[in-house]
């Protein structure tokens, strides 16, 4: 089992998709973390056209992978004793909504808190603060936790 | 409560997780949840947490793998309640 902090290290993504820098606080019963939306991700030069906002697609993404992915590693590793090589956590539902825009150079704080996790699916309510402490947006998102191999 | 409003209660559990293209009348005893009635396994998870609060019982990881068609998931639920 590892450390929240070596959370990061388990976790399946890369540039230009890892949407985590920083896992700040985590339990069984939720966590937290946050993410600096680089100027030069790839994805504002198209959106939108000579006005980068970060999408919404991509917001979710983040709270995802902050708030379901990383929670569900820890989750899942806490209650099997060991830790996991390969955790895949396929996406299965998110209902969000969306209340302030995210621009290019901004830091979002997600937090994460466990609705239920039973029978190898993770449901977690999500919220994400900009750096005033403002709400960006929030929501309900769900995944199906597997682990492929051991280490 | 006799098996039959078990079943009907069952079938009214199961109705709102099933996909559009699936019609609420094609669920029968024999209907495999997965491969006929087109439920994910999301879904089934979310199926097995209404189980539970309606007939105030708890499955374990075991019954959720032995749980195939809605015919095993009625006799689960018998076998839970008494």
């Amino acid at each position: 089992m590892r450390d929240y902090q070596e959370i990061l290290k388990a976790l399946p993504y890369s540039d230009p998709f890892l949407f985590v820098d920083e896992i700040l606080h985590m339990d069984e019963n939720g966590c937290e973390g946050t993410y600096l939306f680089r100027d030069d991700l790839p994805f504002y030069r198209g959106h939108f056209k000579d006005e980068p906002v970060t999408p919404g697609v991509i917001l979710t993404e983040c709270c995802a992978q902050i708030g379901l992915v990383c929670l569900g590693i820890f989750i899942l590793e806490k209650s099997e004793k060991r830790t996991f090589e390969n955790t895949a956590i396929a996406l299965t539902s998110s209902e969000m909504e969306f209340y302030i825009p995210v621009f290019p150079g901004e830091r979002v704080r997600v937090k994460s808190e466990k609705l239920y996790y039973r029978f190898s699916k993770l449901k977690c309510k999500i919220t994400m603060f900009n750096e005033q402490n403002e709400v960006v947006c929030k929501g309900q998102i769900a995944g199906m936790i597997k682990a492929r191999s051991d280490a | 409560m006799t098996q039959n409003d078990r079943y009907q209660k069952l079938r009214a559990i199961i109705e709102p997780y099933l996909p559009d293209d699936v019609s609420a009348d094609s669920i029968t005893l024999e209907s495999h949840l997965i491969n006929e009635l087109n439920i994910n396994s999301a879904n089934l998870v979310d199926i097995v947490l209404d189980v539970e609060d309606e007939f105030d019982i708890t499955l374990e990881n075991e019954d959720m793998d032995d749980m195939q068609t809605v015919g095993d998931a009625l006799n689960m639920i018998e076998s839970k309640i008494k």
